[in-house]
């Protein structure tokens, strides 16, 4: 029995969500042979370092100097069959899920998207962004899986470092067409809202395009990112990129402090990675409070400022 | 041109996930149902690149009876006609959703030629399989862009643009071809009262094939256990801060 994992690598090292993808590999028993597949456009690009992996297998290829996601679905289709592989499993990722459907796509094979356990011939796996479970039934010969990011551990290797050999894939026209080919810098300034230490966000309390002015001026003086709700972007108050949500931006902050947000399933999905949650809702009752740590009872619109205020009176004092 | 943009009716959950008493599905008897975000984003797209190119937009989804209400509101901001793979509400798995689509497509296209472009949402808020438009695209043997914050279409090609974490990755792909799409790739405008009304009187084709036995066969759903938390009240009203202070200070984020 052989599994083969793919693994994403920025700058020669392997990305932590790929690291947990190798881990539930290789947990995944029967004394299965791990085998992990990385794609570079040079063999000096293969992965340095303990893995917990049996074997690296490097599919080298000028196609792969930019992204290429059906050359890298390609190249891990030739890989398990040559190995045989039984399960094929890669990063709960954009990319990873877009490689691993384009492999199930190209073997007609069901994929489990955003897995955290698995067990004979079952899956557990994500839905609603992480609000609900699924445990389902693969009919498969071969499983093909992607791991939810942070559902398990990523473990460093034990024992000898992998071998690590090279092969170059065979790859069609339709896979060399399609790739990056171009990068767009971000827009820069301010503090990007998934980094952030601290974030700020304003829901649909803020009842308004102006009414964000507190939300803002409390973000400066904490060196936070601000942030929003769904119901913020649908009104046009605030544009896409501030959204904190399932469909919006993943945040994990040390602190997010959310001000008139309700906490909808849809919200709750994009902050779960915060340490701490405080609360400002005038509702008593609002689903947030059974998910924060800390909250005020009040409109936003009072204690917002009260709380900016506090924090220079402080400084000054 | 020619777009098809592919949507899913999708409960409005709200704060709480409440599920059935067998556990196979979300007690939606007390919630509101609309598009799922992405693909909201997915019909203005379309709706948008039929009003600068001409052509027809047409939406398409595989759903129980009840989805005719999404189809209708697609319509009402501008989608021509609908096609509705019509179900008994049972959840179709993601390969057996991708031919249906499939067939869907290839009827319409050997009676009005190809589409230029096929539309789906990157994944569905409520599976969430992030697989079905990927499945369709190989099918066709057309090239598929995912996630995408931009679209540009000129000259028969699409210039797709994907966020990643530095900035966004470009593909330039010729059509036809598939795209899925994310939401912030547009604003969708609000439904008018006049397009309510004529999306009464666009066109829905139905079809009811077979459901075949799924190959990813949900058995049963479970809520997450929480963590158990319940908000400490640090106050009320203004008369709060200085305790908001106190704690901002203790978990290092305020000098």
């Amino acid at each position: 029995m052989t599994a083969l994992v793919y693994l994403e690598q920025t700058d020669g090292a392997v990305d932590e969500p790929s690291l947990q993808a190798a881990t539930m590999a290789s947990s995944l028993g029967g004394g299965a042979e791990v085998h992990a597949v990385v794609a570079a456009d040079t063999a000096a690009l293969a992965p340095a370092g303990p893995l917990p992996v049996d074997a690296v297998q490097v599919a080298v290829h000028e196609a792969f100097g930019s992204y290429a996601p059906l050359a890298v679905a390609e190249a891990v289709v030739e890989l398990a069959g040559r190995l045989g592989a039984t399960c094929v499993v890669g990063p709960g990722t954009e990319r990873g899920n877009e490689v691993l459907a384009h492999v199930a796509a190209l073997l007609d094979l069901p994929l489990a998207a955003n897995c955290v356990a698995v067990a004979d011939g079952g899956v557990t796996r994500v839905r609603w962004g992480g609000s609900l479970l699924e445990e389902a039934r693969v009919d498969a010969p071969t499983l093909l899986l992607t791991v939810q990011p942070h559902a398990v551990a990523a473990e460093p290797g034990a024992g000898d470092p992998p071998s690590v050999e090279t092969f170059t894939p065979t790859l069609s026209d339709a896979a060399l067409a399609l790739r990056v080919v171009e990068r767009v810098g971000a827009a820069t300034g301010g503090v990007s809202l998934a980094d952030a230490r601290v974030v700020v966000s304003g829901g649909r309390g803020a009842g308004s395009e102006e009414g964000f002015a507190p939300i803002e001026e409390l973000a400066e003086l904490l060196e936070a990112a601000v942030g929003c709700s769904r119901a913020v972007t649908m009104a046009g108050w605030r544009p896409h990129t501030d959204q904190v949500g399932q469909t919006g931006t993943k945040i994990a902050p040390e602190i997010y402090i959310a001000c008139g947000i309700s906490g909808a399933t849809q919200h709750m999905a994009g902050c779960k990675g915060a340490k701490r949650i405080l609360a400002i809702n005038a509702d008593r009752e609002a689903p947030i409070l059974q998910s924060a740590d800390y909250a005020v009872i009040g409109d936003l619109h009072e204690v917002v400022p009260a709380i900016s205020a506090a924090i220079r009176a402080a400084r000054s004092g | 041109m020619r777009v098809l943009v592919c949507v899913k009716r999708v409960p409005m959950t709200g704060g709480t996930i409440v599920l059935t008493d067998d556990d196979r599905a979300i007690e939606t008897r007390h919630l509101g149902f609309t598009i799922s975000p992405h693909e909201e984003c997915g019909v203005e797209e379309a709706v948008r690149l039929v009003e600068a190119n001409g052509g027809e937009s047409v939406v398409l989804t595989l759903g129980p009876t009840e989805a005719e209400e999404q189809l209708r509101d697609a319509m009402a901001i501008g989608a021509d006609r609908a096609t509705h793979v019509v179900t008994d509400g049972q959840e179709w798995d993601p390969q057996a959703t991708a031919s249906a689509i499939l067939e869907a497509i290839r009827d319409d296209e050997a009676a009005n030629g190809p589409f230029d472009l096929v539309v789906f949402g990157n994944e569905s808020a409520d599976a969430g399989n992030f697989q079905v438009g990927i499945r369709v695209a190989h099918a066709l043997e057309r090239p598929v862009a995912t996630g995408l914050k931009a679209l540009t279409v000129d000259g028969g090609m699409a210039r797709c643009e994907q966020e990643t974490a530095g900035g966004r990755d470009v593909y330039v792909l010729q059509l036809p071809a598939v795209v899925t799409v994310k939401e912030g790739l547009n604003l969708p405008r609000y439904p008018s009262v006049p397009g309510r009304l004529r999306a009464q009187r666009k066109p829905i084709e139905t079809r009811t094939p077979e459901r075949p036995a799924p190959r990813l066969a949900m058995a049963r759903l479970v809520v997450p256990e929480g963590e158990g938390k319940q908000a400490e009240v640090l106050g009320e009203g203004a008369a709060a801060a200085p305790r908001v202070v106190e704690v901002l200070r203790e978990i290092g984020v305020l000098a």
